[in-house]
């Protein structure tokens, strides 16, 4: 049985409705006073982050199980309940989603212009939805915040985009439509099969093997287009490009780690002998990511989509890290979905501030940047080497321990995958050789350096690379109970027979001739 | 140094008494990266607006700050004690746990020494020749942070570390080629350096894994001492065949060696790293960064002799490096590249020294060219600063006579060229004997091959060497139109350096005279506890005659030089004319920059251009899936409609998925 400890205070469920809150409060004031609207945003942002600390600075780094846990009932015909709690595998990213909401209102300050009000209304909302994702312990509640957190995403998408947002967005909504679909079949299954939706009750099911892979397909499907993994990957270039700064930063920063907590959450707690029987095939496909994303940076000619596939690249290093199923590879993967969240997401809020000032994604229409603006060069240069993962920078510590993980399991996913480290350097060395060296092009001759409220807006960022590349121990201290306890778990199940052998079942039971 | 106290030393340590790692004592070592860490820092946070025109000062205290802690951390070294303790826990996941520390001893403080010497002379150096430059606080905020990595490389208690040490001296010189980025080649040649150095670091990198997954830790002290019991004689299945572990260690361990320290197959990037400013090449790419993978190597030796693979394959590179660039070096026009494959060559010979199992030998060579060498390239930097008004202030063609404009550069610049070229009595003459020597006595069967090699390229070293002064000092000057007027000799700032490095350049091989010449080879025995001591017994008369033969040809090279570039002029061009085609080959650096080019870039470029973006991208994946989007266009133009139309989609996916599935389990259970 996993243990609970009830909150005394409704930490969790404050910093889930505060921005609803505050979205309802946006709602009453007139359109016109934008300065009192982005205010408020900013405050309840802020307000946000604030209570958000208390699960930082009480979290218990040495109990097994979830803390802060709320439990009500809700819908007693589907046996729904109000069940939220965190665990050391899910508290960094409320945290990271607290902070990434207040950037993102700093980073939009002067880049939206046309119905402001709606867009902070759909930014807070769409904040609330992911922290919900990430507190929720029952899975009905868990897919209503999944889903709810598409509706506004897709609005910032569609309304606020560049020029084939329209595109992007409905590619946006199929791919993770049909991931949300099979998942909402498997939740059914899981429903029927179990009689429950507790999740910390379903951890401890044990589903017959052929079951687990069936549904481990199932959540995959959902799980894998959020991450992305190759090859269901392309509506996140599209999705990336086409959205404004803030949408950017937000599917960079925290969407497209759902994904991966799903599976840490899902995958290999409830499904642990699926896990260890497609760990291989999920290798690959991690791999595939890594080399194919870096790869793919080299072919492209617009800022944000050569960034945009740099994420799929690094994405395969987190769910590399997830399946190599050993505690260094785990905890990596953990930080280094909060590391790509900081990274990338700083990259597109570089990208943003230019895009402002020149309305230009085009690498070939800047050069010698450098010159021009020297700070934002500055901060530019540490988030590439964030990137690139040098030692000193986030970047690295995350790759060193996915990397060392994935060695102790399976020495020649590590050989390929590291290649993926040469190729990153490639891609973002030329980007900023493209970018900020060489002649000044004449076109961005005079812009403007970085601002206050800019320069403010990426400080964080800059900060927690050098504080996760230098003394990542307060972070790591989180994981490695809920870690150990899971993977005991996961490799306590026992493999079932191989994939080869399953695949050929299938067939013979689909078709019996 | 001392002398007689080293030797001491050496006695009480072989006789176990004084190697003992402290972890409470040396404390303050601490503070010799510290320093130049806060001086990068404040440099560059306050040096634009601030500090501007006076950002050397901080620097160059701070750096002088750690060269004195140095010399205490010498002496304390010198008189046993030595320390290993840890700042702060850096990684801790679940099995990892590695921290900030720090290892001192002889090996160590013997490179925290040269290099803090070293950097602070070029620190100062850089006053004169980087003065006037827009980016002038910019490049002492990055020299001061390079001097900090190469301090946390070297004292670095753990593997990770040195890894730390290891990338962050990469991104100082990525920084520093760079630095005048407006130049197009200049940032070429940055991210060329940075991404060879990647390849090598591959290799490391699964090196290091490949330590901890044996020995489950990156500590220097719980992997050296017990490489015997844990990975001797042990082998794993790699694509089915058994592979030796030390061997696979020590030869992934060495990629990494490769790229750092420009050995071949990795040695395109150096080159190219000539075009940042002077200062930089010698101390980064001359000095003590490219020296890294020496000392790494002299680090892990107790891997690298467990493995005869890995010792041939340290001895090839070096050999043919050795040789290869000693052969391009002749025929180039450009100064620093001239130096720059010299600096190549002399590496090799640092790589044939540990090839042979003689590390000290390699340190002390790597301790002494990093004099000469550093002086070497200053002087070059004084020349260039000469002739900066010339279209290619590098170009040795429009040099000549400077002698008579720049005498301290000239006599500094012929002391650098004397020691490199092996002649009695300079620095470079003891540490390079040191290593024939060691290579023909040695006990591996290619030891007489790497000292041949090594004797012939002594040759060609004091022939292009001299080549040098020849064609910048002597003669008549060529360069009066393209300079507008005399060149000038540099001020004191920078001429001051010049001569401390030329003192350098002649002392700094007396620790190591050996004891045929009455010396007490006391670098060898100051290195021996941490290197093992590599005593060769062999005939008086034979050590000597063999030092006569490599003299003869030091001696050899530098008449031939003075034959064809003084004598006798015509005679330079005889070999262009007579062999064209192996003039050009060896002109054209051996065509390497062209194979990788064509084997290796190009083709990754078409790949990714061709394969991933296009045909996978847009039609494999996205013709599955695009006609979805498609048909949702066609039915939706404003939100409003594409939201319904939408909703049509999910009702239709969601009942398909539904349904499959029940059809799969159905039949499944």
């Amino acid at each position: 049985m996993i243990e609970l400890k009830i909150a005394e205070f409704p930490w969790l469920s404050l910093i889930i409705w505060l921005p609803v809150a505050g979205a309802l409060l946006l709602g009453l004031i007139p359109r016109r006073a934008e300065g009192l609207i982005k205010g408020l945003a900013l405050v309840v942002a802020l307000g946000d982050l604030a209570v958000s600390l208390p699960l930082w600075f009480n979290f218990d780094r040495h109990f097994v199980g979830f803390q802060f846990v709320e439990k009500h009932s809700w819908i007693k015909a589907l046996h729904a309940q109000y069940f939220l709690g965190v665990d050391g595998i899910s508290v960094l990213f409320i945290l990271l989603s607290a902070l990434i909401t207040v950037l993102c209102i700093l980073i939009s300050w002067e880049s939206i212009t046309k119905k402001v009000k709606e867009f902070y209304i759909s930014l807070l909302l769409t904040s609330a939805a992911m922290i919900g994702v990430f507190c929720a312990l029952d899975l009905f509640l868990f897919y209503v915040f999944w889903e709810a957190m598409l509706i506004p995403m897709y609005l910032i998408i569609g309304i606020w985009g560049g020029p084939r947002r329209l595109y992007a967005t409905i590619k946006f909504f199929l791919y993770t439509l049909l991931g949300s679909v099979l998942m909402l079949v498997g939740i059914i299954v899981i429903y029927f099969k179990a009689g429950s939706l507790e999740i910390p009750t379903l951890m401890q099911m044990g589903l017959p093997y052929k079951l687990q892979i069936l549904l481990f397909l199932a959540f995959f499907a959902a799980f894998a287009v959020k991450v992305p993994m190759w090859p269901v990957h392309t509506w996140l270039p599209d999705a990336h490009t086409e959205a404004p700064t803030a949408g950017s930063v937000i599917l960079a920063g925290i969407l497209i780690k759902m994904g991966a907590y799903g599976f840490l959450r899902f995958s290999l707690s409830f499904f642990p002998k699926a896990t260890l029987g497609l760990a291989v095939p999920m290798l690959v496909l991690s791999i595939i990511a890594i080399i194919y994303g870096a790869l793919a940076c080299l072919a492209q000619s617009d800022l944000k989509r050569l960034i945009a596939y740099s994420s799929v690249s690094h994405m395969g290093f987190v769910t590399l890290g997830i399946f190599s199923l050993t505690g260094n590879g785990v905890e990596g993967a953990i930080l280094q979905m909060i590391n790509h969240g900081v990274v990338t997401g700083a990259l597109f809020m570089c990208v943003g501030i230019v895009y402002d000032r020149t309305h230009s994604r085009e690498i070939s229409y800047y050069g010698g940047l450098a010159s021009v603006m020297p700070i934002y060069a500055a901060f530019f240069m540490v988030f590439t080497m964030a990137s690139i993962g040098l030692p000193g920078t986030n970047g690295f510590v995350g790759e060193f321990l996915i990397l060392l993980g994935t060695f102790q399991a399976k020495k020649w996913a590590t050989a390929f995958a590291a290649t993926g480290v040469i190729l990153g350097a490639c891609y973002m060395l030329w980007l900023y050789q493209r970018v900020f060296c060489q002649k000044i092009n004449p076109q961005i001759a005079r812009l403007p350096e970085m601002n206050l409220r800019e320069t403010v807006a990426l400080l964080p960022m800059l900060l927690l690379v050098l504080w996760i590349g230098i003394y990542p121990k307060p972070f790591l201290s989180f994981m490695h109970v809920s870690v150990g306890h899971l993977l005991q778990h996961v490799h306590a199940a026992g493999s079932g027979p191989g994939l080869t052998q399953l695949i050929k079942e299938g067939l013979h039971a689909v078709f019996p001739a | 140094m001392h002398g007689e106290m080293l030797h001491q030393m050496a006695h009480l340590v072989q006789s176990g008494e004084a190697v003992r790692y402290s972890a409470q004592a040396l404390h303050y070592t601490v503070w010799i990266p510290g320093l130049p860490l806060l001086a990068a820092v404040i440099t560059l946070i306050f040096g634009r607006w601030y500090i501007r025109d006076r950002a050397h000062w901080i620097p160059c205290l701070a750096v002088f700050g750690s060269f004195l802690l140095s010399l205490k951390a010498l002496w304390d070294v010198i008189h046993g004690v030595w320390a290993n303790f840890d700042l702060f826990s850096w990684v801790v996941a679940s099995t990892v746990k590695v921290s900030v520390g720090f290892q001192i001893d002889p090996l160590s403080v013997m490179m925290l020494a040269m290099v803090s010497c070293l950097s602070f002379l070029i620190h100062v150096y850089s006053i004169g020749y980087m003065a006037d430059d827009p980016g002038y606080y910019r490049f002492f905020s990055y020299i001061s942070l390079f001097t900090f990595s190469m301090f946390m490389l070297v004292s670095a208690n753990n593997f990770l570390q040195l890894y730390f040490g290891w990338e962050a001296v990469g991104l100082c010189s990525y920084l520093l080629i760079g630095f005048w980025y407006e130049k197009k080649s200049a940032a070429d040649a940055a991210k060329k350096a940075f991404i060879v150095n990647r390849f090598g670091d591959f290799g490391f990198a699964l090196g290091v894994f490949l330590v901890f997954v044996y020995f489950g830790s990156l500590y220097y002290q719980e992997v050296f001492p017990r490489v015997h019991e844990v990975i001797a004689g042990k082998s794993l299945y790699l694509l089915g065949h058994p592979v030796a572990v030390p061997s696979l260690i020590a030869l992934l361990l060495f990629c990494g060696a490769l790229g750092k320290s420009a050995q071949f197959p990795l040695h395109v990037w150096l080159p190219d790293a000539m075009e940042g400013p002077t200062p930089v090449s010698a101390l980064i790419h001359a000095a003590t960064m490219v020296t890294a993978g020496v000392f790494m190597v002299s680090r892990c030796h107790a891997i690298f002799e467990l493995s005869e693979v890995a010792m041939l394959a340290v001895a090839a590179a070096g050999t043919i490096t050795c040789f290869m660039a000693a052969t391009i070096a002749p025929t180039q026009f450009d100064i620093k590249r001239v130096i720059a494959y010299s600096t190549l060559s002399q590496l090799g010979y640092m790589f044939m020294a540990c090839g042979v199992g003689a590390f000290a030998a390699g340190m002390f060579h790597l301790f002494t060219h990093a004099y000469f060498k550093a002086l070497l390239f200053l002087g070059a930097g004084s020349v260039i600063h000469a002739m900066h008004h010339a279209p290619d202030p590098n170009d040795m063609r429009n040099m000549g006579g400077l002698k008579k404009y720049m005498p301290a550069t000239y006599w500094t610049f012929l002391i650098a060229s004397l020691s490199i070229s092996g002649i009695p009595g300079f620095a470079g003459f003891f540490s390079k004997d040191e290593i024939l020597a060691s290579a023909f006595f040695s006990e591996y069967p290619w030891g007489k091959f790497v000292w041949f090699v090594g004797t012939l390229v002594a040759a060609i070293t004091a022939f292009y060497s001299f080549r040098v002064v020849f064609m910048a000092f002597h003669g008549e000057f060529r360069g009066r139109e393209v300079i507008h007027g005399e060149p000038h000799e540099s001020p004191k700032v920078m001429t001051i350096p010049l001569m401390l490095l030329a003192l350098g350049a002649i002392v700094s091989g007396w620790i190591g005279i050996p004891e045929v010449l009455g010396g007490g080879s006391h670098f060898a025995h100051f290195m021996a506890p941490v290197l093992g001591h590599h005593a060769f017994h062999a005939a008086k008369s034979l050590e000597l005659g063999l030092m006569a033969i490599s003299v003869a040809a030091g001696l050899l090279g530098i008449f031939a030089a003075w034959l064809a570039y003084v004598k006798r002029p015509s005679l330079q061009y005889l070999f262009p004319r007579r062999l064209p085609v192996v003039y050009r080959y060896l002109y054209r650096k051996w065509y390497w920059d062209e194979i990788y080019l064509y084997l290796l870039v190009k083709p990754t470029l078409w790949v990714a251009d061709t394969v991933v973006a296009l045909i996978v991208d847009t039609f494999a994946i996205e013709g599955t899936v695009n006609g979805l989007p498609q048909t949702v266009r066609f039915v939706g133009g404003g939100l409003r409609r594409f939201q319904s139309g939408v909703v049509q989609h999910y009702a239709l996916i969601m009942a398909l998925g539904a349904f499959a599935l029940m059809i799969l389990l159905h039949y499944y259970f």
